[in-house]
């Protein structure tokens, strides 16, 4: 367009804004209009219906009161490190071992892939039923004659939450491994060579060359993985309720319950106004430096 | 390219939307009723107000309250009201009625004479806001029961128990036997009624209100409730093998036997019903868990969200006359297996247990339950306690009541 | 458009296809050692995730006395398919007993409707910040990408509120809107990588040639994006097939899709939990995305490998 009209700032690439507007009414009303109603009405103490009747910030000092706000956050860090590390771990062994020239990739590949077509829901309600004591994994290994083998991680307090983590990498590792395998698709042969000629080990070759050369991919799955991680909600309902008692809550589902069981909008709104500061300190800086300053027309 | 993407989306979607006009005199009728007792009840509903002349669009939405109440709320709030949603009585509506959503019936209610048919009034007045009445009560439940499975009893050798001593009593029994003594499902509310029902019967009526009608810090905190509390923690203990999530399937529990017995409230008759056992026979009922035999006025009503279609707006007040007509009360609560909102009402057919709880209504041995004393909030907070306290047994008796004394204090 | 930039789209083809082929060291004899540790890893791992969909067949053949005694592994004594009609047109909700095919085809109506539009939203958005940058884009992508970690259930209320202000609440022109704006981060952060990676001398030829921002994208993104496009179509269907939340919330009783009548027909007990029943309502649930699955599996990776490798 270099020899055309171009009366002010606001008119250059017109056609680009304008098709944008989707993009920045969803950006603008929804998510940061959103997200200030929520954060302005969690100074107020709003029951079933949203008022303005300001309270400071006394459902903050309740939320952090409170046990089982608590154990959601406790129980967050937990699955959102073991859903990290081992998505990372297995997503990438399973991608480098696909990786080798095997046969029968596709039909590999699918299989590990195919758990990420089910809904949260439903691989609940499968790993529920294969980890319930009575009929499940620790009901069968029993039937067969090892009657103190005891794993019933659903029904036990202090291990459920680990119980849940399983029935998630079940479900999402296959889209992992799918992004690694992308990625190692697309490094360059020549590199491989290059390694072998110089007599580096296949492990340090991964480690030292590919996995650096990998970094876009690893944002990506990144950012796939931790929103997944914030929002779990779906699989603890279908798999324990949360419970037994409130051993397996989670900070969405703290907010779900307060905000529409309880009847608190205050509440709910407070602690999901915790959740969105945190992912904020977290990812903001961090998406800027990324998507930020990249260079290009 | 793209236009054409989106208006072939557009018009997809309003053609899709184009469902044509109802016929003028359907009404959707949203519940959680979907367990299989209350599948029959319901169906007797809708079945009356089928014979009217109108029709009943059934909106279940399974998962219990918990569950529908928040898609129901967002229906109304967000401008898409249904024709009429259940709701426990009591103070679960009472913002959407202040914010003027929901329909005034106070002309019905003269109509019908409500004030006089329905007892006992505390059932209206739980449905009054400002003089004005919002709610047609169907049901009264109770909470106060504990169901015994005969055949368990049987199984350990020891005769049925007459109250909760005598039943915290037989439970190694039970347990040598290979029974759970007591099923409490995972949901929440579960335990946390149980604690309830232990309070008004352990702790005594008095007790009951000083809680939670007067909320009373002090004596949540005091000796008396620290009774209770011992017998929740009995309870706890003879509970901790209940693997199962759902209250009908806790039930169930009791009705094969694998379960001694459940403190469930009256809706649990109708599992029993279902499954073609009876009363007396082959289960046992004690009201007040046969300690103090009161019946609290928790239950069910409708509410009708304010609709500006004339035709729906006449098919509401249909409706709001079917749910209290004699015979519908009749089929409807001996299906449910709780008790008729009409004192005038022939109820032969009911069975033993039904007949024990009527009984125990025309005394007036009534007291209001959590829904109408608590507001969600507390109900909720109390909920996490008591789901925590059963599944948590190390929990100490004295950190659970302070944490308890902490809920009554800042109660609404 | 000129040949100019015909001719430079046909080489730059040749950069999709190294993305299909594997790039791993060299695999040696058939049977050496390495060989049957690498097979036999796989077939060890594919057997766990294969074992809960056996798990769900097997069941959903079962009757439910043998459910009761058996293992939950053995295979049926005796096929019953009786679940699976019984999923399908016979299970109860409340009084409607029509199983699951009541949601069968208000969740085709839901997914076609709002994959395409998210998907059209969501490959310009990715255009214009590949190759349009304007002042701002950038922030406006930032907010989009932290919009991906708000949990969907602290959006409900403002959600229902705009709703309920544009006058489409409960509509499923509503619904379509709310799984475009949720689908938006993901798919255009995909987009937006899958454009940005394309040869940047395809998109100057064009511009030298005149081409506009629709014609460039029309005559040129578009015919070379197919796998990108298959990536967001099977994400897209996957996720708006399988939500629960915002069909329950935002339609009403005749339109709830099929997952609503999923989690009715398995919290509905009546009893006991008829889990052959439960089983096969799962599978029929969530048939039409593994279809999907299974129909396109190599253009996924191909496609991610486009979309999520460079950026």
């Amino acid at each position: 367009m270099s020899k055309s009209e171009r009366p002010s700032q606001l008119f250059r690439n017109l056609n680009a804004k304008v098709a944008s507007i989707p993009m920045i009414l969803t950006a603008m009303v929804v998510f940061v209009g959103g997200t200030a109603w929520t954060v302005l009405y969690s100074f107020t103490n709003s029951k079933l219906l949203p008022r303005l009747n300001f309270v400071g910030l006394d459902q903050y000092y309740r939320l952090w009161a409170t046990p089982r706000w608590l154990i959601s956050i406790e129980n967050l860090l937990i699955y959102g490190v073991i859903s990290l590390v081992f998505s990372l771990v297995i997503g990438f062994l399973l991608a480098a071992l696909l990786d080798q020239k095997i046969r029968f990739e596709d039909t590999f590949r699918t299989i590990f892939l195919y758990p990420f077509a089910l809904s949260f829901i439903v691989t609940g309600l499968v790993w529920q039923w294969l980890l319930n004591p009575d009929f499940g994994v620790q009901g069968v290994v029993r039937s067969l004659g090892w009657t103190s083998f005891d794993f019933n991680p659903l029904y036990n307090s202090s291990i459920v939450i680990y119980g849940i983590s399983i029935a998630a990498l079940w479900q999402g590792t296959g889209l992992i491994m799918c992004l690694m395998l992308a990625g190692l698709r697309g490094i360059d042969e020549d590199i491989w060579k290059a390694a072998r000629v110089d007599g580096i080990p296949m492990w340090k070759t991964y480690l030292f060359i590919i996995i650096p050369m990998m970094r876009p991919v690893f944002i990506t799955t990144l950012v796939i993985i931790a929103s997944g991680i914030v929002k779990v909600y779906d699989l603890v309902v279908a798999q324990t309720s949360g419970g037994p008692g409130i051993a397996s809550e989670v900070p969405a589902k703290y907010v779900y319950d307060y905000m529409f069981f309880a009847q608190n909008l205050g509440q709910g709104f407070a602690a999901s106004t915790m959740m969105l500061l945190s992912v904020m300190i977290v990812i903001v800086p961090w998406a800027y430096l990324e998507f930020g300053g990249r260079k290009r027309v | 390219m793209r236009y054409k993407f989106l208006t072939a989306a557009f018009a997809a979607t309003v053609a899709l939307n184009f469902a044509g006009p109802a016929a003028a005199t359907d009404l959707e009728v949203t519940h959680w009723w979907t367990s299989g007792g209350e599948a029959a009840a319901v169906a007797e509903l809708a079945k009356a107000f089928d014979a009217t002349g109108n029709h009943w669009i059934d909106g279940a939405i399974a998962g219990s309250g918990g569950t529908a109440r928040p898609i129901m709320i967002s229906r109304i709030t967000g401008g898409d009201p249904m024709g009429a949603t259940q709701f426990n009585h009591g103070r679960q509506a009472e913002e959407l009625v202040q914010a003027g959503l929901m329909r005034d019936l106070t002309d019905v209610a003269t109509k019908g004479k409500w004030t006089e048919v329905v007892r006992p009034k505390s059932l209206l007045d739980s449905c009054t806001i400002d003089g004005k009445i919002y709610c047609v009560p169907v049901n009264i439940h109770s909470w106060q029961w504990l169901w015994l499975s005969n055949a368990a009893f049987e199984k350990a050798g020891v005769p049925v128990p007459k109250n909760w001593n005598e039943y915290v009593a037989a439970a190694p029994a039970l347990e040598k036997a290979g029974i759970v003594p007591l099923a409490v499902g995972g949901q929440a509310w579960q335990a946390s009624g149980a604690f309830d029902v232990l309070l008004a019967a352990v702790g005594g009526t008095d007790a009951f209100l000083k809680v939670y009608k007067d909320k009373d810090a002090k004596f949540a905190a005091g000796p008396e409730v620290a009774k209770v509390f011992k017998a929740a923690d009995d309870a706890r203990k003879m509970a901790k093998n209940t693997n199962v999530q759902d209250w009908n399937q806790a039930t169930n529990m009791v009705i094969t036997g694998k379960a001694g017995g459940q403190i469930m409230g009256d809706w649990a008759q109708g599992e029993f019903q279902v499954a073609g056992k009876t009363a007396g026979k082959d289960y046992t009922c004690l009201p007040g868990l046969g300690l103090n035999e009161v019946i609290a006025t928790g239950g069910d009503a409708f509410y009708f969200p304010l609709l500006k279609d004339a035709d729906k707006a006449k098919a509401q007040e249909v409706l709001a006359e079917t749910l209290l007509d004699p015979k519908t009360q009749v089929a409807f609560n001996l299906k449910k297996g709780s008790l008729p909102v009409r004192g005038d009402v022939d109820l032969n057919a009911a069975n033993d247990c039904m007949k024990k709880g009527l009984a125990i209504l025309a005394k007036g041995a009534v007291i209001p339950w959590t829904d109408q004393l608590l507001s969600q909030d507390s109900q909720k907070q109390k909920e996490d306690l008591f789901s925590e306290f059963f599944a948590k047994p190390d929990m100490s008796l004295e950190d659970a009541q302070k944490r308890f004394a902490d809920i009554i204090a800042s109660a609404d | 458009m000129s040949d100019h930039a015909v001719a430079l789209s046909a080489t730059s083809s040749n950069w999709r296809d190294d993305a299909a082929g594997p790039s791993g060291p060299k695999p040696r004899h058939m049977f050496s050692r390495r060989n049957i540790f690498l097979y036999g890893t796989l077939v060890v791992v594919a057997l766990y995730y294969l074992l809960p969909l056996y798990v769900m067949v097997v069941t959903s053949l079962k009757g439910m006395p043998e459910i009761r005694l058996g293992n939950i592994f053995s295979p049926p004594l005796e096929i019953t398919f009786e679940p699976w009609v019984k999923a399908w047109s016979q299970a109860c909700t409340g009084l409607n007993c029509d199983g699951l095919s009541r949601g069968f085809w208000n969740s085709v109506r839901i997914t076609v409707p709002s994959v395409i539009l998210s998907i059209a939203i969501a490959s310009v958005n990715g255009y214009a910040l590949a190759n349009w940058r304007f002042k701002g884009a950038d922030t406006f992508f930032v907010i989009l990408i932290v919009g991906a970690f708000i949990p969907y259930q602290v959006m409900i209320y403002p959600i229902v509120i705009i709703l309920r202000e544009i006058g489409l609440y409960g509509s499923l022109t509503g619904l379509v809107i709310v799984h475009s704006i949720f689908g938006m981060p993901i798919l255009t952060l995909l987009f937006r990588n899958y454009f940005t990676s394309m040869p940047e001398e395809l998109f100057r030829a064009a511009r030298v040639d005149g081409a506009g921002f629709w014609g460039i994208y029309l005559r040129i993104m578009l015919p070379m994006s197919l796998p990108i496009f298959v990536v967001a179509i099977i994400l897209q269907v996957t996720g708006i097939w399988n939500d629960f939340l915002f069909g329950v919330v935002y339609t009403r009783p005749d339109t709830y899709p099929m997952t609503v009548q999923l989690n009715n027909i398995v919290n509905s007990v009546q009893g006991v939990k008829e889990y052959n029943v439960n089983m096969a309502a799962t599978i029929l649930t969530g048939l039409v995305p593994l279809i999907v699955y299974f129909i396109s599996g190599k253009l996924f990776v191909r496609g991610i490998a486009a979309g999520a490798v460079k950026g």
